[in-house]
């Protein structure tokens, strides 16, 4: 057969497995479904919040977030492993050495970013939107394919240092890496949120307003533009780590991160394309949804189909645009002949 | 005047098929070399570089490029034409190809199957498919721009899912069913009147099977083509480019929007659809997770190396992107030969070719699983991604682009300015 198609069927070998549905009955599951669907939403709107960054400033969608994610849990998996930069210099506290390790694989993803909208983006101002978004899709082929054959056969470790460690609530388990998810998103939001009051956060929002007008202020786009792509990156990154142990994940580099983007769309439209706030609340509306029917609808599997729940977003996402063409919180776009 | 294009003294040569002389005789020659690639000819392989191809492994290859461009002149009256980015292609061939298999499959123990003649289910299958268009496009004509877009991948992962609710019918996950074949019959009787995919004889010519099912499909792509070009030239036609120029204008002029959106979205998925089915056949047994993204973003990698919005265009792209992976690979070899070789280029080869472990290089010839040095099927998906974005950067309007360039240039040669 040809090539291609043995490529074909990489994505969806790469596609992670349903995620295990939530035991237990009554309170005890309930609870164990709000913690994940918060984590697995927070998941979502961790990556969504990239995508609407990158969308505010550029005015495009950028496809190759979830490529852009799986290169950079492979830069985490060897600053952390291979490396061991800073670790080496910080003794022996892992907690340390693992957050500075992701704090480096973040500074290296944002420079990935950088380098990406200098060499492709850039030179597309004021060509149509419809290509910079397919040129964020032959990105997305590059980098999934580098991304894929850098981590290899094996996946690799990201040496989580707690593991699959959890806490009980009322029965219920609940892991650690729900809470390091949850609050991981809660400290993106709240910077994001202050980052927009700051000057240079003015500006970005200039920029997404008018860019034609914001130039005329002395705002320099290109340097939004930057911003944006390198932030935007850095998010898909801190999604990407937080979806590898999510929910008692093994915790690892796979090839499957590529398509953690495309099941964050959902989150992204949901909230339209243009909104933070939209973001947070898609994001978390997909998650809960996703994980609150792979719960309570698992004895229906025969006639749903295995991994249905994975289908729940998108139909959620294709109801909400028939009804409000722009998301919950987008700006309708005012057109004009 | 005489050839000059762009240049028309009549409705009539503005709105002909072959608006300029040049046109009209590269086409001719294009559809003659593609009439006689499949036969051995005696004298054509004396010449050299010009081998047609037999019956080898490379019409294989062109036969799909045909089967695909069908549904990449789909694509092109949806998004070249009408402007409505769909990144849902791949579901809409995926719905020909099952309504294909539900129709002309045989009935097995796990599968259903009518075992119905191919005039039916060919067009059956488009049929289908542009029915689901039909019931699609409402949705899709509420939404707009990127947004319809992602509305469409949503379409994809919805189909694969599908697959998986009807077994009978998609066969099982990551195996698939087999799909009816390329012969032709009247009813279900037991020997099929005409084959196109065994060898044997037609008339007083003895051709070998693939040689057969290339010829088909070049036959059904010669139909495909004249009615896209003719789409072109009537008012739906004229209709679509005005939504795609700017809808809110167009419907102030009276043109319907949502009437002429149904119908590029019933017409496109009408092509993909049998180009589905048809792939299907030819390929034999295919996963129900072949129908993914990949095969969609393929398609407008197809349409935007090409040049959307022309026919020209479309099938100039589709013969690069499907036969691009073939000749990488042939080139990825041809390197490995190289650096084992004892040439003066032997050590220049090696820079690129991985030839034992541990050796400096980027790609390996005989890996197949991801790693590094990369195997060639990463290195088909790395250069298609690459193509993508240099077309975009530096072409915009794709091969079809670069052939206005060279025209032009001609047009004033050697008075350049």
């Amino acid at each position: 057969m040809n090539a291609l198609f043995v490529h074909a069927g990489q994505l969806i070998a790469t596609v992670p497995p349903p995620p295990t549905t939530e035991g237990g009955a009554g309170l005890e599951r309930f609870i164990a479904v709000m913690f994940r669907g918060l984590s697995q939403g927070s998941i979502y709107a961790l990556i969504a919040l990239g995508f609407v960054l990158v969308f505010k400033a550029t005015q495009t969608v950028n496809f190759a977030q979830g490529a852009i994610a799986l290169v950079g849990t492979y830069f985490l998996s060897v600053v952390l492993i291979n490396w061991e930069i800073p670790g080496k210099w910080l003794g022996g506290n892992q907690y340390v050495v693992w957050f500075s390790g992701l704090a480096v694989a973040l500074a290296l993803s944002v420079l990935l970013g950088l380098i990406i909208e200098r060499l492709i983006i850039r030179p597309m101002i004021g060509e149509p939107l419809f290509s910079i978004a397919v040129i964020t899709l032959g990105l997305e082929a590059v980098l999934r394919t580098l991304g894929t054959d850098a981590i290899g056969v094996n996946n690799r470790s990201l040496a989580i240092p707690w593991g699959r460690d959890g806490f009980r609530l009322g029965g219920a388990v609940i892991y650690w890496s729900w809470i390091f998810t949850i609050l991981a998103t809660v400290v993106a939001f709240v910077a994001i949120y202050l980052f927009f009051r700051t000057r240079t956060g003015i500006a970005m929002r200039a920029v997404a307003l008018d860019q034609e007008a914001s130039l005329a202020q002395g705002i320099s786009v290109g340097r939004v533009f930057a911003l944006a792509w390198g932030a935007g990156a850095a998010l898909a990154v801190l999604g990407a780590v937080a979806a590898s142990m999510s929910p008692i994940g093994p915790g690892t580099a796979t090839a499957a991160t590529a398509a953690l983007a495309f099941r964050a769309l959902p989150a992204v439209i949901l909230g339209g394309l243009d909104s933070v706030v939209g973001a947070l609340v898609g994001g978390v509306v997909i998650g809960m949804s996703e994980v609150a029917a792979g719960a309570y609808l698992a004895e229906h599997t025969n006639t749903l189909g295995v991994g249905y729940q994975l289908i729940v977003p998108y139909l959620i996402m294709i109801i909400v645009l028939v009804v409000r063409p722009y998301g919950l919180f987008g700006t309708p776009e005012v057109r004009r002949v | 005047m005489w050839g000059r294009p762009n240049l028309h003294t009549s409705y009539r040569s503005e709105a002909s098929i072959f608006p300029t002389w040049t046109q009209k005789n590269l086409a001719f020659i294009g559809i003659v070399i593609l009439v006689l690639l499949p036969f051995h000819l005696p004298i054509i392989d004396q010449l050299p570089f010009v081998r047609f191809l037999g019956d080898s492994d490379w019409i294989r290859l062109t036969t799909q490029a045909l089967i695909f461009a069908i549904a990449a002149l789909g694509l092109n009256i949806l998004t070249g034409v009408a402007g409505q980015v769909s990144l849902g292609h791949a579901f809409f061939m995926g719905a020909g190809a099952y309504a294909s298999a539900y129709l002309g499959g045989d009935p097995g123990n796990q599968t259903w199957g009518h075992g119905l003649p191919i005039w039916l289910w060919l067009p059956g299958a488009g049929v289908t498919a542009a029915l689901i268009g039909l019931i699609v496009a409402p949705a899709a004509v509420r939404v707009r721009g990127l947004y319809l877009a992602i509305i469409t991948v949503g379409l994809v992962f919805i189909g694969i899912h599908l697959s998986r609710l009807f077994p009978e019918i998609a066969g099982p996950a990551e195996v698939g069913r087999d799909f009816p074949e390329l012969e032709f019959r009247f009813w279900k009787e037991d020997a099929a009147l005409v084959s196109f995919s065994d060898a044997g004889n037609w008339l007083w010519f003895d051709i070998g099977g693939s040689a057969k099912t290339y010829l088909f499909c070049l036959a059904l792509l010669g139909l495909f083509v004249l009615v896209a070009k003719n789409l072109h030239r009537t008012r739906t036609g004229r209709a679509l480019q005005a939504i795609r120029d700017r809808d809110v204008a167009a419907e102030i002029m009276g043109v319907p929007e949502v009437k002429y959106k149904l119908i590029a979205f019933a017409l496109s998925s009408f092509f993909a659809g049998v180009s589905g089915a048809l792939f299907a056949t030819f390929v034999g047994r295919l996963p129900p997770e072949s129908w993914d993204l990949i095969l969609s973003v393929e398609f407008i990698a197809i349409l935007l190396v090409g040049g959307a919005g022309t026919i020209a265009g479309t099938l100039l792209g589709t013969f690069f992107v499907v036969t691009l992976p073939r000749f990488m690979e042939s080139f990825a070899g041809w390197m490995t030969e190289q650096a084992n070789g004892n040439g003066i280029w032997a050590g220049f080869w090696d820079i690129f070719v991985a030839t034992g472990s541990g050796d400096f290089g980027f790609i390996s010839t005989g890996q197949v699983a991801p790693g590094f040095p990369v195997p060639v099927a990463a290195l088909d998906t790395i250069l298609y991604g690459a193509l993508v974005i240099i077309f975009l950067l530096f072409e915009p309007l794709g091969l079809y682009g670069i052939w206005i360039k060279i025209r032009n240039y001609w047009k004033g040669w050697p008075f350049t300015y």
